[in-house]
Order: C-alpha cells, then sequence, then structure tokens
C-alpha cells in the first residue's frame, strides 16, 4: 500500500516517466475499464484453466512417483538417472518441441506446467520420505504394518510438510510457465494481455496483466497457507520440531 | 512362557572398521518377570533390545520365545523417542497396534480407550498429540504398547528424555498398570534407581563390546512406589553403582580416547 502511493506520489511530481511507469491510479482505471468489458475475466479464466489443468496433471503423478522412489530404493535407484537428466531443461526452452508434438492448442501450454509442476513436487515429495523421523518406521514395523499400510498410514502421511512445500513452488512454477508460454503464442490470457500491451505499447494494460500475476501469486500463497494449516496442523509446532 | 537369548552377537561395519557392539549375551526371562538391563551409555543395550524386538537380525545367536498362551503380537516395545504418530489424534495411535491387525474399529476404540483411562489421558482421546506435553505422549505410547496384548513388552529407556518429576511419576504410573496385568517386561535404562524401583531382577552390562557383566536379583517385596528410595533395601544401589561404575568410566574413556584420534 504505502509503496503504491509512493509511487503515485513520484508520478505526479513528474519523477517518473510517464511512458514507462504510469502512475498506479491510471492502472487502475484501465483495469476497471478492462473489467467492465469482460476482457478481464475471459483472459483470467482462460489462464486459470491452463494453469490448474497443468497443475494437476503434474503434481499428482509427480507426488505418487516421488514417494514411491522415497520409499522403495528399488524404484529410486531405476528412475533416479532419468530424474536426473531431464530435470535440469527448461520448461520454457523445451516449448516449440512441446508445441511440435502437441500442436500449438491449448496442450503444448498444459503440458509445460505439467512438466514444471512435476519434477518439483516429485522432488520434494521424495526428499519428504527420506526425513521421516526413523523412529516412526520402527513402530510401523514393530506393531505389524503391511507394506501398503506402511504407505498409507506413515509414508504418506508423514511426507505431507514437504509435499506441501513442493505444491507451493509448483504453483508459483506454473503461473511463471503460463504467463511465459502465453506471451509466446496465445491470443488470450494475463501473458497474453501483458505481451499485447507491450505490442501495441499500451503501457498500462501492461501493468494490469503485471498486477494480475501478482495477485494471482498472492492469492494462492495465502490459501495454501490456510489449507496447509488445515492439514498438517502439527508441522512447525513447537513440540514437534525438535523431534522431526 | 519363555523367552530364550543364546549367545547373541552383533557386529556393526565391515572389514577394518568393524565393531562388536553385543558379544556373546546369555539370559532368559520367564512370564510375569520384570527383567531390567542397565548399562552404561553406548554398551549396546538398546541393539540388544532391537534384536529381541526383531528390528535387527543378529550377526549370531538366537532369540527363542516359547509359548502357548493366547498372545497377541509376541511384544512390543516402547521407544524412548516414543514415536507417536502426529497426524493421528490419541485415540488412533493408542489402537495403531489393533488396528494393523485388523480389527474393527468399534471394538479396538473400546480397548484403546480403556487403556487410555489407565494412564489418565481418557479425557484427551480425540486430541493430537502436538497439543499435549511430552510426558503424556510416552504415556501414549506405554498405552499403545500395553492394548495389543503382548506377550512381552520391551521398553528402551521410555523415561530417558523426560525431566526428573515427570520420570518419577511415570515410572509409578508404570508400577500401578504393569501390577494390574503381571506383564512380562524387559526395561532398558541407564539409571540405576528406576532399574531396581521396577525391576525383578538386573542385567548388568559391561561398556562395549557388551557382555553381561552381573545378574542381580532385587529382593524388595512388591508393590513398590517411589518412597521406598529411602528405605534400607535401597543399599543395595551401592553395590550396583560400584558394579557398573568401572564399566561406565571404561566407556568414557573409550570416548575421549576416541576424540583424541
Amino acid at each position: 500500500m504505502g509503496l503504491l502511493l509512493l509511487w503515485e506520489l513520484c508520478g505526479r511530481l513528474g519523477l517518473l516517466n510517464p511512458l514507462f511507469f504510469p502512475v498506479p491510479s491510471l492502472i487502475l482505471l484501465r483495469f476497471i475499464a478492462m473489467l467492465a468489458d469482460g476482457e478481464i475475466q475471459a483472459n483470467l479464466t482462460i489462464t486459470l484453466f491452463r494453469l490448474f489443468t497443468g497443475f494437476l496433471l503434474g503434481t499428482i503423478p509427480g507426488i505418487l512417483i516421488g514417494l514411491l522412489m522415497g520409499a522403495s530404493e528399488k524404484i529410486r535407484l531405476l528412475l533416479d538417472p532419468i530424474v536426473a537428466a531431464t530435470y535440469p531443461i527448461p520448461k520454457l526452452a523445451i516449448f516449440p518441441l512441446l508445441m511440435i508434438i502437441f500442436g500449438i492448442g491449448e496442450f503444448s501450454k498444459i503440458m509445460a506446467i505439467a512438466i514444471g509442476c512435476f519434477f518439483i513436487v516429485l522432488i520434494n515429495a521424495m526428499a519428504g520420505v527420506k526425513n521421516i523421523n526413523k523412529v516412526y518406521f520402527d513402530v510401523a514395523k514393530n506393531y505389524g504394518a503391511s507394506k501398503g499400510q506402511l504407505f498409507t498410514r506413515v509414508i504418506l502421511p508423514a511426507s505431507l510438510p514437504m509435499i506441501f512445500t513442493g505444491i507451493r513452488l509448483a504453483l508459483g512454477m506454473s503461473l511463471i510457465v503460463v504467463v511465459g508460454v502465453e506471451f509466446v503464442s496465445a491470443n488470450y490470457g494475463i501473458g497474453a494481455i501483458i505481451w499485447n500491451g507491450w505490442e501495441t505499447f499500451e503501457i498500462e494494460k501492461l501493468y494490469v496483466g503485471i498486477f494480475l500475476c501478482a495477485i494471482l501469486g498472492i492469492l494462492f500463497t495465502v490459501i495454501l497457507k490456510r489449507v496447509e494449516m488445515r492439514i498438517t496442523p502439527w508441522f512447525g509446532h513447537l513440540a514437534y520440531r525438535d523431534q522431526e | 512362557m519363555k523367552l530364550e537369548c543364546r549367545h547373541l552377537t552383533k557386529n556393526f561395519g565391515e572389514g577394518e572398521k568393524e565393531t562388536r557392539i553385543i558379544s556373546d549375551v546369555n539370559f532368559e526371562i520367564k512370564e510375569g518377570e520384570f527383567l531390567c538391563i542397565l548399562g552404561p551409555s553406548g554398551c549396546g543395550k538398546t541393539t540388544l533390545l532391537r534384536i529381541i524386538a526383531g528390528l535387527m537380525e543378529p550377526t549370531s545367536g538366537e532369540v527363542i520365545f516359547s509359548g502357548n498362551k493366547n498372545y497377541g503380537p509376541i511384544n512390543s516395545m516402547v521407544f524412548q523417542e516414543h514415536g507417536v504418530f502426529p497426524w493421528m489424534n490419541v485415540i488412533d495411535n493408542v489402537a495403531f497396534g489393533l488396528e494393523m491387525q485388523g480389527v474393527p474399529r468399534k471394538e479396538r476404540y473400546t480397548q484403546s480407550l480403556d487403556f487410555l483411562k489407565r494412564v489418565g489421558l481418557s479425557k484427551y482421546a480425540f486430541r493430537n498429540p502436538h497439543e499435549l506435553s511430552v510426558g503424556m505422549r510416552q504415556r501414549i505410547a506405554i498405552a499403545r504398547a500395553f492394548v495389543t496384548n503382548p506377550a512381552i513388552l520391551l521398553m528402551d529407556e521410555p523415561f530417558g528424555s523426560l525431566d526428573a518429576q515427570t520420570r518419577l511419576i511415570l515410572q509409578e504410573e508404570l508400577l500401578k498398570i504393569w501390577s494390574e496385568h503381571k506383564k512380562t517386561v524387559i526395561f532398558v535404562t541407564h539409571d540405576i534407581d528406576e532399574a531396581i524401583l521396577l525391576g525383578d531382577r538386573l542385567l548388568v552390562m559391561t561398556s562395549v563390546p557388551g557382555r553381561i557383566k552381573e545378574i542381580i536379583a532385587i529382593g524388595i517385596d512388591r508393590p513398590r512406589d517411589s518412597r521406598m528410595e529411602s528405605t534400607p533395601e535401597f543399599i543395595m544401589r551401592l553395590r550396583i553403582w560400584n558394579s557398573i561404575r568401572s564399566e561406565v568410566e571404561k566407556a568414557m574413556q573409550e570416548d575421549t580416547g576416541d576424540a583424541e584420534n
């Protein structure tokens, strides 16, 4: 809030070049105008659709495979080289390749997001399993848990805190990737708004897009925090910090 | 029923770095007996308990259990780090062993609630472990071990990480619950007073490689409580300390010796 006021002030005082740094009040006006004719809604919807579809497509298998790799040394040895080799490839760099394979429609964009999410949650889920306090495995074994019970009643819940970390990072990555691919190959979407603002040099439009991204990012973080508190209330609690 | 340990030996590491943790441990325990294993830190008593529990294989030797009564699992263990799952509520934790055995929910909740009452936690049954104190969590772990009705109860320094006052209270509580069920217990500790208070017999272990140095029968009548620590019979405490003292000093010398290397 304070920053925005400072910005407004500097702009009004002529300290900022209005071509590159329009004052927030102008950006707000543009935003309201775009809201009025439905431009915001339409673009936002399509971006969110791509984002969440890609997110789900990437995180669900990513978490499962990550957990399996953490739980089973055999599976880890099998898949680790593949993961290590493919993870460092930048998702945006391979986007043209994805377009060749999946066409220039929605699916290539969704795949780019999915791939980005997949590796992040996999690595975090695997680390989550590795970090489980050994005593829980002892308890499970001593009290007769089968392999399946060990997985559902111990490994999965114990890894949840790190899985959430992975989800948080993946959500952030999804936003970056979706905007990125929308720069390059979309007519609609937040990235398209930004890019269009850039191409037509409608600077306020560009900033509207950027602010939309920022708001989404904040919203995701806040909502995720709430969910995390609900599902893993014990994590980070002082009582368990020493023993984790 | 009876448990026998024969010539138990355990080595860790390979080649040059191979160290023998316990060496040729022999003893047996009879039904209803409360056996304490006492020894300096690092003498292998936790390793010994884990082998008995089946969590670890001995390098050589065997653990033979013979019994014909109607028990649940052969053993249930209480760990020093309580190991109470933070993602389950209290009653689900206590009922965990029963759940793994396939006991239906209503039945296992009834049994668990019963033991929660005995450890004084029944009104916390549906709370979460992180809301409770460490002493309470250890009580949950104890209830969890009892409720599965094991042939033998294994306890690995369960009160080791508690403050002195909580420890005294839990020791008395354990005596109380134990006297109602007369379970067979193997209790590992480094605390002499605790061992004398709780045990029928004491196994004194040497420093590493751990061997049985002495087996001492505690001749003090039951029921016992912490007030007995000022009785003359407790004098045996001095004798036990003399026995274990040289082992503790040996263990400490080995530690500093390694540190210098």
